[in-house]
């Protein structure tokens, strides 16, 4: 029954977005397929940090492996797209599960660590091996707009669509996945891992299982995002790309799909909007390409100060209980700690 | 034939507009030959007033010091082309978006030029990366992707990207340029390698080789330009007895390269890429080091002696007329901005856009200005011609050795163009190198 | 042979500016448990502060100082205005806090100084030392470095143990309703840890920028790095900080002069999986987990 209901939600919000993307212009569809690249990538993100009490600030690396693998896949065996997004996934997925297996036993702030440092170092793997992977170049992806919707189709539309419903799949099936009992397996974990292992619960497999998944998340992300800019290049997969899918995360509102959503908005719209109004202010020359980074920055910390709980969260404070419903029951926005790590949990208290 | 056919029209038209105005004020003071009705919206980003062009360059972020000034200097001489008179009236419009350096930051804001501010034209794109994320898209969408600030050889492909047009001196030739130089003035010598592990440093080191023999190479060490500690480099070239090492490095690298060679008592000749060897923005680097050693001296004592090549005028050059005219628009323009090699080469590539966009023409559509450098580019400001034909979209086509003296480039050869193939001769060039207009604007 | 003494000396210099990095955060980590994700932000902030004395007075020991006094200040106004409302929030708010202050940081240096590169001048000479002819792949400066940075943890170990600052500290991060109870000040303390923690790491930044050269972003990478030394050595231990730093900077300097420059992050990766591996929790650390 869930799967069913999600799917019409689905079903309804495609259709929205299709006429919404006819109205739009092509630069606007532009964008829209930007931030349905990031909602794949950072819906998985926040269901791996706010259901499983994992931080990662690495999917920007498992972004690179599926956008890697989804261009070799279309350079050199010219699979259709939807085979293509679904290698990069499985092979993204693959990565995680080697990293989770590696990972498993680490917490808080030594996940963060070795995830920031997988950001940092996978990518330079494609500066090695420059006969594979195009070095610094990078691979050019590209594909083209099918023959039956004609010749006068805007590309960007085409694009909005494509990465809209592969969002919105991957929102489907993480809706799924947070009702089921692996979901609610994640929850005992996340909010006291001694408890959860007592009752029976194989913590390491659940966790390497998050892992996997959010890695897959980001490597269909990361497909996507190769094929809305036209290249995979190490430039892209920057550690600001892992901080970016962290930061939406958190903003959007931890653990909750539709948060993924704002949050992915922010990271698209914010930026260009900041640069837009520097530069209708007559702001030129050098110095002043910093007003926008300086500005979003403020953005950040103001957002999050105002909604702790996330853009979601305060929506639902709002707007109370006739809030969008959102994935996940409210307090689980609010992420305590495993029990392993009580004793650092000094500074906060637990309301229950 | 077309463009006479035109210009006669205009003739006549103006002519005719003159004596209306004439009769109508009385004694007008204007006496131009050619009224704004004369200029349409013949392309997009084209409008009676203003021609609007874009570019995407890293302003903020690790590739950002030293690249940041290009469009602004590039900006400063359109300033000055539309305070007298502008491209047959029409003032230039320069929208440059900050892409840090992130190829899918370029492509989000090369598709918000293209699509919603409708640029005539792309600029100067800078980056290799980041502008291989959008020469295909700017191709298929028939934009001209002009004088790509990139020494990539991958924009001469004019049958795939007819839109894209390279500028500087690509890093091929100018790896077999030097790499000549040291096979004849360090024959026997032990060679280094010290290049950035992109596709500059390789294809630079590309053109090493085929000009240096094998066997004189004894070391070849690259750099992430995210990593600033290149002490175990140095110290493998140091290690292997390395007495010339070659180094195609960005400034900053350049400088560590000098630096870590100080603290390993390691003192090769260095040959340095014109991309990395710009004196004034290394004597900047190492100026804080040079007190340290000692003796007061300036920045300047440790670039002295460094080799390298040009495709530019020298700054150092005050009698030349271009840098004359250049200085005097950085002062009057970017003042605050100082007078260095990113500042000439972003003017520079400036002066070739008004040079093409005069040549295409008084209503030119985006086809024009591609036609207009495919039929040959007058030699501008570099000291070797373009490459520009129909087959070629190259366009420096060589450059001079020189040796840094007292912070200044000082030429110790002439001037030699080569080709970009494994045994393409060097060749002398002895076109020289024309002055610059008197006016300091190009003529049609 | 020459070349070994060379990888090894150099990759100990390099280590203790990852070590000076990691100090700070460790400092931070273990008074205030919050990730600092903007230090390496505010370092480069005071280091301009620095620059800017040197470059008007030409003094550089009147710089020096002024930015260890501006890092002090930085740190304890950015704990009460910006980091203070996320304690006893999801400690993640605290993290994107921190981010988001690095991007203002990068953003407002940009402002000011604009993006080119500033050259900064090292304490002393930065020529090699040698014995004989025999040379080392050391200059005095960094000798200078490491004396600075061990003098730092020394000190903050000394702090951490054996003062009743510290003692404060620890308690409030380990327990702060307990330790609220026995009369601690919490907003002091934790005001005086952020202050702190501002000090070393303008110590960081100062030491670090000559060789990375002063711009918005100079410190990015080098975070990276002190920060992966910290994990490795074990985020509660400034003995782990260095010790942590000096591993890293001796693995990267040798595996990058043997095999090649190419991989030397994914070298640090590997250093980082190994280490945690074996102690998750870094390699001095001695927290005991409660394993079923």
């Amino acid at each position: 029954m869930t799967l069913l209901r999600h799917l019409a939600v689905a079903i309804a919000v495609a259709a929205i977005l299709c006429l919404i993307s006819v109205q739009l212009g092509s630069y606007r569809d532009y964008q829209m397929a930007e931030v349905a690249a990031y909602v794949a990538a950072v819906a998985g993100l926040t269901v791996l940090i706010g259901l499983s009490g994992q931080i990662s600030i690495g999917n920007g690396a498992f972004m690179a492996v599926g956008g890697y693998g989804g261009a070799l896949l279309m350079i050199h065996l010219n699979w259709p797209l939807e085979l293509v997004f679904l290698a990069s996934v499985v092979i993204a997925a693959v990565s995680g599960a080697i990293f989770g297996v590696a990972a498993a036993r680490l917490r808080g702030p030594y996940l963060a660590g070795a995830t920031l440092m997988l950001a940092v170092a996978l990518p330079t793997l494609a500066d090695q091996y420059t006969g594979v992977f195009g070095g610094d170049q990078g691979l050019s992806v590209s594909i083209n707009t099918p023959g039956f919707l004609g010749a006068t189709f805007p590309p960007t539309r085409w694009l909005a669509w494509v990465t809209c419903a592969a969002a919105l799949i991957v929102l489907v099936l993480l809706a799924n996945l947070g009702r089921s009992r692996i979901g609610r397996s994640w929850r005992a974990i996340r909010d006291d891992e001694v408890a959860a292992s007592l009752a029976g619960l194989n913590v390491a497999r659940l966790q390497i299982l998050a892992f996997v998944v959010s890695a897959a998340c980001a490597g269909l992300g990361g497909a996507l995002l190769a094929v809305v800019s036209g290249i995979v290049a190490p430039g892209a997969y920057t550690l600001t790309l892992s901080i970016g899918l962290l930061t939406a995360a958190v903003l959007g509102g931890l653990g909750s799909l539709l948060g993924a959503v704002w949050g992915s908005l922010i990271l698209v719209l914010v930026p260009s909007y900041l640069t837009n109004v520097a530069a209708s202010h007559g702001l030129s020359g050098a110095a002043s390409s910093s007003v926008p980074i300086a500005a979003y920055g403020v953005v950040l910390i103001i957002v999050m100060l105002v909604f702790p709980a996330g853009i979601q969260g305060g929506l639902r404070r709002l707007f109370g209980p006739a809030a969008p419903a959102a994935a996940v029951p409210l307090n689980a926005l609010r992420r305590r700690r495993p029990a392993s790590e009580q004793q650092e949990e000094g500074l906060h208290e637990n309301v229950t | 034939m077309r463009t006479s056919h035109r210009s006669k029209l205009t003739a006549v038209a103006g002519i005719a507009a003159v004596a209306l105005l004439a009769a109508a004020c009385g004694s007008s003071g204007s006496s131009s030959p050619s009224s704004s009705s004369s200029l349409t919206a013949s392309a997009p980003g084209i409008t009676a007033t203003t021609i609007t062009i874009g570019s995407h360059q890293p302003l903020t972020g690790v590739a950002a010091p030293g690249y940041d000034e290009i469009a602004p200097a590039s900006n400063a001489y359109f300033q000055y082309v539309n305070a007298h008179g502008g491209i047959y009236g029409r003032k230039i419009v320069y929208k440059y978006l900050n892409d840090q350096y992130d190829p899918t930051i370029t492509s989000t804001v090369v598709h918000q030029l293209v699509l919603q501010d409708n640029v005539y034209a792309i600029f100067n794109g800078l980056g290799t990366p980041t502008h291989l994320a959008v020469v295909k898209y700017l191709n298929s969408s028939k934009v001209p992707d002009v004088f790509v600030a990139s020494g990539c050889e991958c924009w001469d492909n004019p049958s795939a990207y007819p839109e894209t047009f390279g500028w500087q001196l690509d890093y091929v030739r100018e790896g077999k340029i030097l790499g000549a130089y040291i096979k004849q003035h360090f024959a026997g010598k032990k060679i280094g390698y010290f290049y950035q592990d992109d596709e500059f440093g390789m294809d630079g080191v590309k053109g090493l080789n085929y000009e240096i023999p094998k066997s004189q190479v004894v070391a070849s060490e690259s750099y992430n330009p995210t990593v600033t500690n290149v002490a175990p480099q140095v110290t493998a070239l140091k290690a292997a007895g390395a007495q010339v090492v070659v180094s195609f490095s960005v400034p900053a690298f350049t400088a560590l390269l000098r630096l870590n060679s100080l603290k390993l008592n390691f003192n090769p000749q260095l040959v340095v890429s014109s991309v990395g060897s710009d004196p004034i923005t290394l004597a900047g680097l190492l100026e804080s080091f040079a007190k340290q050693g000692g003796a007061t001296v300036s920045g300047n004592a440790l670039t002295q002696g460094i080799i390298t090549d040009g495709y530019l005028p020298s700054l150092g050059d005050t009698s030349n007329s271009w840098i004359a005219l250049f200085t005097k628009i950085h002062n009057q323009y970017i003042p605050k901005l100082p007078m260095d090699g990113n500042v000439l080469y972003g003017m520079s590539a400036a002066y070739t856009f008004v040079q093409a966009m005069l040549k295409a023409g008084r209503n030119p559509t985006r086809q024009d200005l591609v036609n207009a450098i495919n039929k040959g580019m007058p030699q501008g400001v570099a000291v070797a011609p373009y490459a520009y034909s129909s087959g070629d979209h190259n366009g420096i086509t060589g450059g001079y050795m020189a040796v840094i003296k007292n912070g200044a480039l000082v030429a110790t050869g002439p001037v030699q163009v080569t080709d970009t193939s494994p045994t393409g001769a060097i060749t002398t060039y002895t076109g020289g190198q024309p002055a610059a207009p008197a006016s300091g604007i190009p003529s049609p | 042979m020459q070349e070994f003494i060379e990888f090894g000396l150099g990759g100990i210099g390099i280590g203790m500016i990852y070590a000076a990095i990691a100090l700070s955060l460790v400092l931070i980590w273990r008074g205030t448990r919050v990730l600092n994700y903007s230090q390496g932000g505010m370092a480069m902030f005071t280091t301009y502060v620095a620059w800017e004395v040197i470059s008007k007075t030409g003094n550089y020991w009147l710089g020096f100082v002024l930015a260890l006094a501006a890092g002090l200040i930085l740190g304890a106004v950015l704990e009460r205005t910006v980091v203070r409302p996320t304690i006893g929030k999801s400690p993640l708010n605290s993290v994107i806090v921190t981010i988001g202050l690095l991007i203002f940081l990068e953003g407002l240096a940009g402002i000011i100084y604009g993006g080119q590169y500033r050259s900064f001048p090292a304490a002393y000479s930065v020529r090699g030392l040698r014995i004989g002819s025999f040379s080392l792949g050391i200059s005095s400066n960094d000798l200078f470095t490491a004396a600075a940075v061990l003098a730092a943890a020394l000190i903050l170990a000394l702090v951490f143990r054996y003062t009743t600052v510290g003692l404060r500290l620890r308690a409030t991060a380990f327990n702060s309703g307990v330790a609220r109870l026995l009369g601690i000040r919490i907003g002091r303390v934790l005001t005086l840890g952020w202050a702190l923690a501002g000090l070393f790491g303008a110590l960081a930044g100062v030491l670090v920028t000559p060789t990375t050269f002063l711009y918005p972003n100079s410190m990015d990478s080098i975070f990276v790095l002190g920060f992966t030394a910290a994990v490795i050595g074990g985020l509660d231990s400034p003995v782990g900080a260095v010790v942590g730093g000096v591993l890293l900077g001796v693995v990267l300097s040798y595996a990058g002069g043997y095999i090649g420059n190419d991989l030397v992050l994914v070298y640090g990766l590997v250093v980082l999986a190994l280490v945690l591996m074996v102690r998750p929790s870094g390699l001095f650390s001695s927290a005991a987990a409660r394993r079923v």
